[in-house]
């Protein structure tokens, strides 16, 4: 009788009860066997990927984490080889290149297949390029093509025959690609995901060729070309890809499977790789950098990345039009200090906006740091011991990092020129905005290289370029990377004139180069072939696990 | 009843309506826009995508058509990923917000009642005082920071739970369940415990007393109906606000819900994506104030007097 009436009187409370426990229970307590584990077992790399990828369309997509799983689905004509970055066959077995460098032939491999099974040749090349110069795809990598002849003025519309671009198929498995001046720099391009092809039969059956983001790329409907094929899409939760069998290099695979994870929060993926649940994360903490490093942790791997962190000048505001002004900005910037003690995850001081050793190109070195002398410049310019010197504001995206090394760059100023520095940060859209407006005096940047080439981040620089954002402009510098370098005869003759263009851009400083950024990771000591180069690119066909690593 | 939840109902038209101007007005006032990003985006690129998105209209036709769409349930494809709608995100997140706020919840009420109701049984003895300082600090704490404690307690040193994930690992909810709940535990703890010490010094408790009824008795029977209205009062608006505020328990648990959609979508400019959240956030809200009021006009003999007098 006690028990009935008691049983009827809190059944809100017993149901809630009942429910939470079960529902715990459900959902089990402490599996034995972690990811990596059972990854290791199956041939199945559990990999931290950033965030969710934006599209998986090669000629939509623009960022590091697309990359990352467009790599596995697809290929391009050549690969880069993992360590020294020069190209490998891809679906071309081979190419032979005209003596004046402008006429690449490509021979695409017969044994060229889709996931689906369908033969792959160079008419698909041309097709997909075709598509890729749609304007109205939105495709923000067309300059990708821009070596191609009349690529460029077929997307401006100059050009509406798409046979007057430099692309032909002169039989299904020979394909011609003429540029307009040698680009030697042109066949790593064609390992970025951009220039990709696509499977025209699957495009048309989920809508028009340059309609932007039909379902094509879905899991199920996706054809691709590469070691890989996805077989999962759930959002912000994972993306699986597994073995392509119809590949032509699938006998050398030796990953099942990949599970890409988008892992938004670094901190939470560090968590998870010391938990096994994953293999490889896609960064490491900043503050658990030193952590790793104290404990000389083999799975911590920092490697230099091709990219410069740098402030912009805008060199429209009237007190830092003179270079002077600039200079002294740039020689009172202690960056030895600020990689050691400010961030203090293995950057390199950056003294030119170009990395060392980019494709052999050391940049000239003609900056120091130099407190003296920049105050005698402050002086000549009209400002001695920062007097009268106006307010100055360094603006950056919301971010600890950079609020960090703005700090730093505020006291070095004051204490080594006495000059007034504020700080202002705006949310990432804010900021994109007040910069591309010149709505700024000094503002933070970062530029990562899209390929090995000086090319890639001196041509930022030129007049009007969307990329300069300072207000600098040099006719001779356009002169020397527009068209002296692409012309030059040698690589000797071609890096010299980019030492040269890159000299007047340290002479002027528009720029002020901070470090070279570094790429970090946390790697499991069971995944094996993982390769450390400057474009922080793995090869999914090299890499493989081994068991029995805890 | 019926007539009293359609009149609220029809209140809920011109809410909505006020949610989705101003939203739409704030969304496309903030500087910068969806398309705008580290690298320059060509003259011509942007065009065509404003042109794809509508966005070189006129302001007041992209807001007459909007309005139009959602009429009929449709609220636009999202910017941010091509090929995706809103709805398709919303949905595909809708699912597991639920559920991490009803098991949330679970936790939230089963800890709250528990705790409150002890604490009411003897005011201002340490059984009141302990649980009450408890809900305190549980209130103050925030979740980034419970959050990492229990993943750095059960997930690293112990090894006992996961440490993120939903549904793929077993065990991968009990965590963001515990840590979502605690803060609204903590509330319902003092709310229950306000409500029962109003009621336990009602008339009919002393009858009860009177008749020689166990204590448990009473305050299962007699104290915990009318004492948890207040409660009940709050978990329309906390389930909701579960929903919304899920953000921070699901970047830590790497939770594919719909709180890092809303948050994300305003970082992007996801114009679409903004309002269709937030409209989808204000219906849930509306609904929910409404569901619980209902309860608590059913669970009160009072109220449900006046319902039937209006």
């Amino acid at each position: 009788m006690k028990l009935t009436s008691i049983a009827s009187s809190s059944t809100l409370i017993s149901a809630i009860a009942l429910c939470l426990v079960s529902s715990l229970l459900l959902s089990g307590c402490g599996s034995s066997e972690s990811n990596v584990e059972a990854g290791n077992r199956t041939g199945t790399l559990h990999w931290g990927n950033g965030t969710e990828p934006q599209s998986l369309d090669p000629h939509i997509a623009t960022g590091v984490p697309e990359h990352h799983i467009i790599k596995a689905l697809m290929e391009g004509l050549v690969h880069k080889d993992s360590e020294s970055l020069g190209p490998t066959p891809g679906v071309a077995e081979s190419w032979t290149v005209s003596d004046d460098g402008t006429v690449y032939t490509f021979k695409i491999r017969d044994d060229a297949r889709w996931s689906n099974g369908d033969v792959h040749n160079a008419h698909d090349f041309v097709w997909s390029w075709w598509r890729a110069l749609q304007p109205a795809l939105g495709n923000l990598y067309a300059y990708m093509y821009f070596p191609i002849v009349n690529a460029r003025e077929y997307y401006m519309g100059e050009v509406t025959d798409f046979d007057l671009v430099g692309v032909k198929a002169l039989d299904d498995l020979t394909l011609q690609v003429t540029l307009d001046n040698p680009t030697p720099y042109f066949l790593q391009l064609l390992d970025h995901y951009s220039m990709f092809p696509v499977h025209q039969a699957t495009l048309e059956k989920f809508g028009a060729p340059d309609e932007r983001g039909t379902r094509w790329t879905y899991a199920g409907n996706m054809v691709g070309n590469g070691a890989f094929k996805l077989t999962s899409w759930e959002i912000n939760r994972a993306i699986e890809v597994e073995r392509n069998t119809f590949y032509w290099g699938n006998d050398d695979v030796r990953l099942n499977k990949i599970i890409f994870y988008p892992t938004e929060n670094t901190t939470t993926e560090e968590r998870m790789f010391r938990a096994g649940q994953l293999h490889y994360t896609n960064d490491v903490p900043i503050d658990k950098v030193a952590t790793y490093r104290e404990a000389n942790d083999p799975a911590l791997r920092v490697t230099p990345y091709l990219g410069t962190y740098y402030y912009r000048v805008n060199i429209r505001e009237p007190h830092l039009q003179d270079k002077r002004v600039r200079r002294a900005l740039a020689m009172t910037i202690d960056r030895e200090k600020i990689t050691e003690n400010v961030i203090k995850a293995g950057q390199i001081p950056a003294y030119a906006m170009t990395p060392p050793n980019t494709r052999g190109y050391y940049p000239p070195i003609s900056l120091s740091f130099d407190p003296e002398a920049a105050r005698q410049l402050l002086a000549e310019a009209g400002y001695p011991n920062g007097e009268g010197f106006p307010v100055t504001e360094i603006l950056y995206n919301t971010n600890e990092g950079h609020r960090k090394v703005a700090v730093a760059i505020q006291q070095m100023w004051r204490e080594h020129l006495n000059i007034e520095v504020k700080l202002l940060n705006q949310e990432w859209k804010v900021y994109l905005d007040s910069e591309s407006n010149g709505d700024y005096q000094i503002s933070r940047a970062g530029w990562i290289g899209d390929y090995v080439d000086p090319n890639n981040f001196l041509d930022m620089f030129i007049c009007n370029g969307g990329n300069n954002r300072t207000g600098w402009c040099n006719e001779e510098y356009d002169r020397l990377v527009l068209d002296v370098a692409p012309r030059a005869k040698t690589h000797e003759e071609r890096m010299a004139v980019f030492t040269q263009a890159e000299q007047m851009l340290l002479d002027d400083l528009p720029v002020l180069p901070i470090y070279t950024y570094t790429t970090k990771h946390l790697v499991h000591p069971s995944m094996k072939n993982v390769a450390s180069n400057i474009m922080d690119q793995q090869s999914y066909r090299e890499i493989y696990l081994e068991g029995d690593q805890d | 009843m019926l007539r009293f939840a359609l009149g609220r109902l029809l209140q809920a038209i011109p809410v909505l309506l006020v949610v989705i101007t101003m939203t739409f007005m704030l969304v496309h006032s903030a500087p910068g826009g969806p398309f705008s990003a580290d690298k320059a985006v060509p003259e011509e690129v942007l065009e065509a995508l404003e042109a794809q998105y509508n966005l070189d209209q006129p302001l007041w036709q992209q807001y007459i058509s909007y309005l139009g769409d959602v009429l009929q349930g449709d609220m636009g494809p999202s910017f941010k990923y091509p090929g995706r709608s809103v709805n398709e995100l919303i949905l595909s997140g809708l699912g597991t917000t639920a559920e991490l706020g009803m098991y949330a919840m679970m936790v939230a009420i089963f800890i709250g009642v528990i705790a409150g109701v002890t604490a009411s049984m003897r005011p201002n003895t340490a059984q009141d005082y302990v649980p009450m300082t408890a809900a305190m600090i549980g209130i103050c704490m925030p979740s980034f920071l419970l959050g990492p404690l229990l993943v750095l307690i059960f997930g690293i040193h112990l090894e006992w739970l996961p440490v993120s994930g939903w549904n793929q690992i077993p065990g991968d909810k009990i965590l963001p369940a515990i840590t979502l709940g605690t803060g609204y535990a903590a509330y319902i703890a003092r709310l229950s415990r306000g409500g029962m010490l109003e009621v336990l010094s009602q008339d009919y408790i002393r009858t009860a007393r009177a008749k020689g009824l166990s204590e448990f008795l009473i305050i299962s029977k007699h104290a915990l109906r009318g004492g948890l209205i207040p409660v009940v009062a709050f978990l329309g608006p906390a389930f909701a606000g579960l929903l919304g505020g899920s953000f921070v328990v699901e970047t830590i648990y790497q939770i594919p819900g719909l709180g890092r959609f809303y948050v994300q979508a305003a970082f992007n400019r996801d114009y679409t994506m903004i309002l269709g959240t937030t409209v989808f956030f204000a219906t849930l809200i509306i609904l929910f104030n409404l569901l619980s009021d209902m309860l608590a006009v059913w669970l009160n003999p009072k109220l449900r007097q006046q319902v039937r007098g209006e």
